[in-house]
């Protein structure tokens, strides 16, 4: 089916959207939810289970009390009240990478309720509404062989991986998001990367979208002004920031071209394509199964004691946006340039290129130029491009001593992201040092004089800019290891001018 | 000597200790007596003879090493089929499970190892531990010792009966309304049902979690405490079990075996009385109840309201439960597979074999609690058997501030035949009567031989407080020390 889809202007100027996302967060506890399992990622198939995330008969789950922790702490960083008192619930349906084919979860007594998180989009301040933050298992995976699909339907076999069965998994809803008009693809992306960073700071997890251990449903309807919300449909499979952009305004085009012909919207779970960037239809919710919710009778109600949760609040992490705000200040920069920090991922980078003794500025002006631009040429994350805060400070203190001229510093640079070493290591085996020994200095500037008489008459007379052509002989024959002001002061201070 | 197998568990195991006999003989004679009987009683599912023999082995390794063991070794016990055994078969009476060879023993079943008790073999039980007559598993009914046309009681039939017919003097059972206790009225012997979260769940195929409790099954009320003190307490594997020492039951039985209750006051169920139990149990159970008077005891009645709604709220909770525990039996990962014929769908092959392994009591409950808790009917049922349970609780908790425990015919009918009724569940369920509402509750209790009715056997039944195991084996001491153990004809 091709239809023509109307212009994002327009369908924002007819319609109001509301959006909403779910996101699971997978916790980095070392063992599983309610067993003691490993959950390190990877592993060969069905190695990293027991008789409980197997969901053998007679065995028991007992509820991991560190993943208990990261969720009151997520609740608390997102301004949550914490559940005095909740249970677990199981949800109830038959798939086969469920092992007991029901899914320990929370349900109408999540452990934390009602919180927000004010995430910044064009330098405004959207407060988000936290719903619920409640923690559950995960499942495992099924892989559909032979069918066309890779779905179950047409699958000849079907095999399945238990390792990720039972990983603790924290569900963070938010509440509906109305009002943000044509910003609404900005705001989903903006209180993912926030979220994110949140989660980060807390160190509860290792948020990696690609590896799915952040990933994120995007509820997203359109109304016209005035009237009721429209229905929503649910896209999943949304795996990094730019498709959560991408899938809110996808389903907004989509639903806009529908209620312009006259349809209706159907309540339904849809697919992201990262490939092509649109949605097609999943289960459909309006038949979707009875999850018959009833308290975990296996597990014990969670009471946290008030006490402990006041310690852990009071032992919250500052969070990224307020961290981030006190940096700009400390660096001194304009929204404009804090920004681009941001953008280049490298916030943490500076400010710890910044605490191994790098001035703001040279530690922004590495990691924003030169690391940058091989980040984006090797297409690699700049935290993953080869070479420490610890490395780039060093580098400049070598500069700042007067050991690396600027191109120099550039190339002992390229050595410590090929791995060859920290800057000093590079330096010398480079042989690469400035040579700041005045005497050999004093000679090389003497030879150069003596080699070219009518250009020392000229700068004798008063024609400075002469200089130039001396500081390139004395250069040579240094093999660029003189430092060219060094190697300049010294040429007009042996013909006087 | 005489024949060990018609020994308690405290004799063998004194035998035992003073080298006397060795585990092994101990073994082999019950493994004989097995051999010789169970065709008729049909008890065991499974003889682990090979295992049984090495365990016992064992033992008498450790005793020559001069190794300091519990009061119980070297003395055979034999485990309801709901409990996981390493590398043993354990099928939970249902076609389901048939093969299926646990990679894991349950934490009873590890505390009866670490007791050094010899595990003889798996008993047989109603599927799931569904029914009261072991008439339902699917491997065919077990027979009351007292009568072979009789039932043994469920769904324990198959621990209960294989102690009636002195094939074991210790036995495993689980009591989720009354799967202990019934059997064990029905077939003269002992039963005792734990405070839930006083023994590990952990390893016990699951019928209804929140009243699932693994306990003891003996011939004599001492013998029950000493298997009750090993296999007991806390376990760090069931989130459920209670982080607090067991009571001291064992001191409690030998301290009712002196045959004074002075200073104990016990309550009758006034709602227990009148048409509920037949006039052949009723008249044992006031004949009981003289005898505790004449002991010393103080009787008073108690009104318990709700317990006339215990009955519909279990049979609202339990099949609930039952639903939800039950949705892993799907050929998937272990047991029964059905239909895998490489052009049926994984669905199609679920429902397959969901469809040929279980029967239709345990099918029945799925459905039942499938229903009950379903969306717009949750409240209505679920919800509403919830509050039924704390109105329950309440009603016990307000009987205990005025008695030390409560008493009752533990249930309405002597072991009926084979097949009366089977075709009517309602009728079957009325044989929980007077047990369910302790498991609604969480307390504990425990039947003991309490006279005959037409020859057969009639139990009494004492219900103790949450944690106070101790007082029910108190009173239960007391009863057998006047009534005296009964012995059925010989097979």
């Amino acid at each position: 089916m091709t239809t023509t889809l109307p212009a994002y202007d327009e369908v924002v100027a007819r319609y109001e959207p509301v959006i909403g996302l779910e996101t699971h967060v997978e916790l980095g506890t070392n063992t599983k939810m309610f067993c003691g399992c490993p959950t390190d990622f990877g592993g060969e198939p069905n190695t990293r289970v027991c008789p409980v995330c197997l969901g053998l008969p007679g065995s028991l789950p007992v509820a991991n009390s560190a993943a208990i922790e990261a969720t009151i702490r997520i609740g608390l960083a997102l301004n949550c009240s914490i559940a005095q008192w909740c249970r677990f619930a199981r949800k109830n349906y038959f798939y086969p990478d469920m092992p007991k084919n029901f899914q320990i979860s929370q349900y109408d007594e999540p452990l934390c309720v009602d919180g927000y998180l004010d995430v910044e989009v064009n330098g405004e301040t959207v407060r988000i509404g936290i719903e619920r933050v409640h923690l559950e298992e995960d499942t495992g995976k099924t892989l559909h062989v032979g069918g066309a699909t890779g779905r179950i339907h047409g699958a000849t076999e079907s095999l399945v991986d238990y390792n990720r069965a039972g990983i603790p998994l924290v569900e963070i809803v938010t509440k509906p998001i109305p009002g943000t008009a044509a910003l609404a693809p900005d705001v989903a992306r903006a209180y993912v990367t926030e979220l994110r960073d949140v989660l980060r700071s807390l160190g509860v997890s290792d948020v990696r979208m690609e590896e799915g251990s952040l990933r994120c449903d995007v509820n997203t309807s359109l109304n016209l002004p005035g009237e009721e919300w429209g229905t929503r449909t649910e896209t999943k499979n949304v795996n990094s920031l730019r498709s959560v952009e991408r899938a809110v305004r996808s389903e907004m085009l989509r639903q806009a071209s529908v209620l312009d012909a006259g349809g209706r919207i159907t309540q339904e779970t849809r697919h992201f394509h990262e490939d092509t960037g649109d949605t097609t239809p999943g289960r459909s919710k309006e038949t979707a199964t009875d999850y018959r919710y009833f308290p975990e009778p296996d597990l014990v109600p969670l009471a946290p004691d008030p006490a402990w949760v006041a310690e852990l609040k009071a032992a919250l992490p500052e969070l990224p946006r307020l961290h981030r705000r006190r940096l700009q200040q400390a660096w001194g920069l304009s929204d404009l340039d804090m920004q681009s920090v941001l953008n280049a991922g490298a916030v943490e980078l500076i400010e710890a290129t910044v605490a191994a003794g790098a001035t703001p500025a040279a530690a922004r002006k590495w990691w924003l130029g030169e690391l940058s631009r091989r980040a984006n040429e090797t297409g690699v994350e700049l935290a993953d491009i080869g070479a420490t805060p610890a490395q780039v400070a060093e580098l400049q203190g070598l500069v700042d001593a007067g050991k690396l001229n600027d191109k120099m510093a550039r190339t002992v640079l390229e050595g410590v992201v090929a791995g060859e070493g920290s800057p000093t290591e590079i330096m010398t085996n480079r042989g690469l040092e400035v040579v700041s020994d005045t005497g050999a200095l004093t000679a090389a500037v003497d030879e150069a004089i003596a080699a070219n008489p009518a250009i020392a008459d000229k700068i004798r007379s008063g024609k400075v800019a002469a200089a130039g052509a001396l500081v390139g002989a004395v250069m040579k024959t240094t093999r660029g290891q003189a430092d060219a002001k060094t190697v300049r002061d010294l040429i007009l201070e042996r013909l006087g001018a | 000597m005489t024949d060990v197998t018609a020994m308690t568990a405290t004799q063998i195991a004194g035998l035992v200790a003073a080298g006397e006999t060795s585990a092994v003989e101990v073994t082999q004679a019950h493994l004989d007596r097995i051999a010789a009987v169970d065709e008729q009683v049909r008890a065991f599912l499974h003889v682990d003879t090979e295992g049984a023999l090495a365990a016992a082995r064992d033992v008498d390794a450790r005793r020559a090493a001069g190794e300091e063991l519990g009061p119980l070794a070297g003395v055979p016990v034999a485990v309801k089929d709901v409990l996981t055994t390493r590398g043993v078969p354990t099928t939970v009476g249902s076609k389901i499970l048939e093969g299926w060879r646990p990679p894991y023993d349950s934490t009873i079943v590890q505390r009866l190892r670490a007791a050094g008790t010899v595990m003889l073999g798996k008993t047989n039980m109603d599927e799931f531990a569904m029914g009261s007559s072991t008439e339902y598993s699917a491997y065919g009914a077990t027979r009351n010792p007292w009568d072979t046309d009789r039932i043994p009681g469920g769904s324990g039939g198959g621990s209960a009966a294989a102690l009636a017919a002195y094939e074991a003097p210790l036995a495993i059972g689980s009591d989720t309304g009354g799967s202990i206790r019934q059997p064990g009225a029905v077939t003269g012997t002992v039963g005792a049902k734990p405070t839930y979260g006083g023994t590990s769940r952990y390893g016990l195929v699951a019928f209804s979690s929140s009243l699932d409790t693994p306990g003891p099954c003996a011939r004599t009320v001492l013998d029950a405490a000493l298997l009750h003190a090993a296999i007991g307490g806390h376990d760090p594997r069931d989130s459920t079990s209670i982080p607090a020492p067991v009571p001291d039951v064992v001191a409690a039985a030998k301290l009712g075996a002196t045959g004074d209750l002075g200073g104990v006051r016990l309550g009758i169920v006034t709602e227990f009385g009148g048409e509920g139990a037949e006039p052949g149990v009723m008249a044992a159970f006031n004949e009981a109840v003289d005898t505790l008077t004449k002991l010393g005891a103080e009787i008073v009645e108690i009104s318990c309201p709700h317990f006339q709604y215990a009955l519909p709220a279990y049979y609202l909770i339990a099949p609930s439960e039952c639903s939800s525990n039950l949705a892993r039996f799907d050929g998937v990962r272990f047991g029964l597979r059905v239909g895998d014929d490489g052009n049926r769908s994984l669905e199609e092959v679920m429902s397959l074999t969901r469809e040929a392994g279980f029967g239709p009591e345990v099918k029945r409950r799925i459905m039942l609690g499938t229903y009950a808790l379903s969306s717009g009917y949750y409240d209505a049922y679920y919800g509403q058997a919830q509050k039924v349970r704390t109105l329950i609780t309440r009603d016990f908790t307000a009987a205990f501030e005025r008695v030390d425990a409560l008493i009752s015919p533990t249930t309405p009918f002597v072991a009926f035949p084979l097949g009366a009724r089977t075709s009517d569940p309602y009728q079957m369920y009325l044989a929980d009567l007077f047990t369910i509402p302790t498991n609604l509750y969480g307390g504990p209790g425990i039947s003991v031989p309490c006279g005959l009715s037409e020859g057969l056997p009639v139990g009494l039944q004492v219900m103790a407080p949450t944690m106070a195991d101790d007082r029910m084996y108190r009173v239960a001491a007391a009863l057998e020390s006047a009534v005296g153990t009964l012995t059925p004809p010989a097979l």
